[in-house]
């Protein structure tokens, strides 16, 4: 039988009628969760800017670099960054208009993964080496890492970076001395910050590098640290308290294009 | 006499030679059948499992562990004798095998293969 015009159209309305039922229903609004180990927990991170970093602190970035064996490349091509600082014109472009300060929109903001609950790299990594641990943690599986670079297209925050070089012989040539606590990379995989999973899911009260190394830079300075760190689903923690009781605003990075970062920016 | 016998049997005698060449070469070299000679630690007697089962499965506990502590943040530690080893490549197995090259790349040499593992790894003092 010749299918008639009407016919056709008639099919063509019905096929698209039923796309109202049993539409797409690929787009789960979060990522699946991989692993129990730390189930329960939350991990967050606070960046208190209500007094701005001490000028030409590094400590954060210092301690990350010597702690993960992130090789320092001259061009910024090269660059491998877990946590670094940028102005804060970039960090929040739609908070800055024409009678913004020059102070302001140059001031260095601390800025590092997201640790997105929704978190656009993961649903783009072909080989699931990134995933979302139980405890919140955006980690990379470098052992399944292709270097397909999709990550790096997909996050909104430019948090990840690739190896185009060998690490490993960059930081010999730095004379850096190799932390044998955690693997250097290899050419051909990308990497990014992991909020010190190695640190701190052995020990609950543990603090990533940065923190750590924040809090000491502040208190020689007669401060208080720019960085929190903390489990957003215990009652009892600082981290919330700060939050909820600062008073301050909190914000975070592109709210609008729904990848609830947890890293939060008290301003 | 078979014809040509002269030339036949150099060609023959040329041949023999060349495709038996890798055996001489091995002899001269002094590594015909040798056993390879992992140095094993002096501190501990004691592996993760048995010898037997650490020769024939060793790379399966490495992925064992690999997974629960990158995949799914299972860090808790493992014990020998009572005492805890961290389940990590370079802090676990590199705390009693410390010298990578005198172990495991001893017997991977002779195996024929090349775990590429100690590109990211750091490998022992
Ligand atoms: C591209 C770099 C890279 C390569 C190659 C690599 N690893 Fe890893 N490996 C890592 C990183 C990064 C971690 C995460 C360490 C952490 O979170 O503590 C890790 C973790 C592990 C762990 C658990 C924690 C630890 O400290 O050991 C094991 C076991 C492991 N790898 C085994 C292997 C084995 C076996 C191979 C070779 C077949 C290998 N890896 C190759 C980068 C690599
Ligand atoms: C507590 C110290 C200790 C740790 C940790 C340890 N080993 Fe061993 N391993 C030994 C000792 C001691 C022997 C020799 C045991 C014997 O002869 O029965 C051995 C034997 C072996 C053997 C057998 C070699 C042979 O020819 O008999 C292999 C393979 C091996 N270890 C690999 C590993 C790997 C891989 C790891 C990490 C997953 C590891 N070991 C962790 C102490 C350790
Ligand atoms: C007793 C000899 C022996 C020792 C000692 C030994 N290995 Fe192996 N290993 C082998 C053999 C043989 C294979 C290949 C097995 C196969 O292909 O089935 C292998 C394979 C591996 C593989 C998988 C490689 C691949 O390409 O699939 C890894 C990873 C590995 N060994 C790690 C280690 C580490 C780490 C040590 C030292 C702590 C070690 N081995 C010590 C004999 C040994």
């Amino acid at each position: 039988m010749a299918a008639s015009r009407r016919d056709f159209i008639k099919l063509a309305g019905f096929s698209v009628a039923g796309l109202c039922f049993g539409g797409p229903t690929g787009c789960a609004t979060t990522a699946p969760v991989n692993g129990q180990g730390t189930a329960g927990k939350r991990w967050a991170l606070v960046v208190d800017l209500r007094t701005p970093c001490p000028e030409g602190c590094t400590a954060c970035m210092k301690s990350c670099n010597l702690a993960h064996n992130i090789p320092q490349w001259d061009d910024i091509k090269h660059e491998i960054k877990w946590i670094w600082k940028e102005p804060w014109e970039h960090v929040f472009p739609e908070q800055v208009h024409s009678y913004s300060t020059a102070a302001l929109r140059e001031l260095p903001v601390p800025v590092l993964c997201n640790h997105c609950d929704n978190p656009p790299c993961v649903r783009a990594c072909p080989t699931k080496a990134t995933f979302k641990t139980a405890s919140g943690i955006v980690a990379m599986d470098q052992h399944r890492c292709i270097g397909c670079r999709y990550c790096l297209a997909a996050c909104p925050y430019g948090a990840r970076s690739f190896n185009w070089l060998d690490p490993r012989e960059r930081l010999e040539e730095q004379g850096a001395a190799l932390s044998r606590d955690f693997p250097t990379r290899t050419k051909g995989v990308v990497e990014k910050c992991n909020f010190c999973s190695e640190r701190i899911n052995d020990d609950a009260s543990a603090l990533p590098y940065c923190v750590e190394a924040c809090r000491e830079a502040c208190s020689r300075h007669g401060r208080e640290p720019v960085l929190h760190f903390g489990d957003l689903h215990d009652p009892s923690s600082p981290l919330l308290a700060l939050l909820r009781e600062s008073g301050a605003n909190t914000i975070r990075r592109k709210p609008e294009i729904g990848t609830r970062p947890h890293v939060f920016y008290l301003v | 006499m078979f014809y040509d016998a002269g030339k036949i049997f150099t060609g023959l005698a040329i041949f023999l030679v060349g495709a038996t060449f890798p055996f001489w070469y091995a002899m001269a070299a002094g590594k015909t059948a040798y056993k390879p000679e992992p140095v094993f630690p002096t501190s501990t007697s004691q592996c993760v499992e048995s010898t037997e089962q650490m020769i024939a499965g060793h790379m399966e506990i490495l992925d064992d562990w690999r997974n629960e502590v990158v995949r799914r943040s299972d860090r808790e530690p493992i014990e020998i004798n009572g005492t805890a080893y961290p389940k990590s490549l370079s802090r676990g197995c590199g705390n009693c095998h410390a010298d990578q090259t005198q172990f495991c790349d001893r017997c991977h040499e002779y195996a024929g293969v090349s775990p590429y593992c100690w590109e990211c790894h750091v490998e022992g003092d």
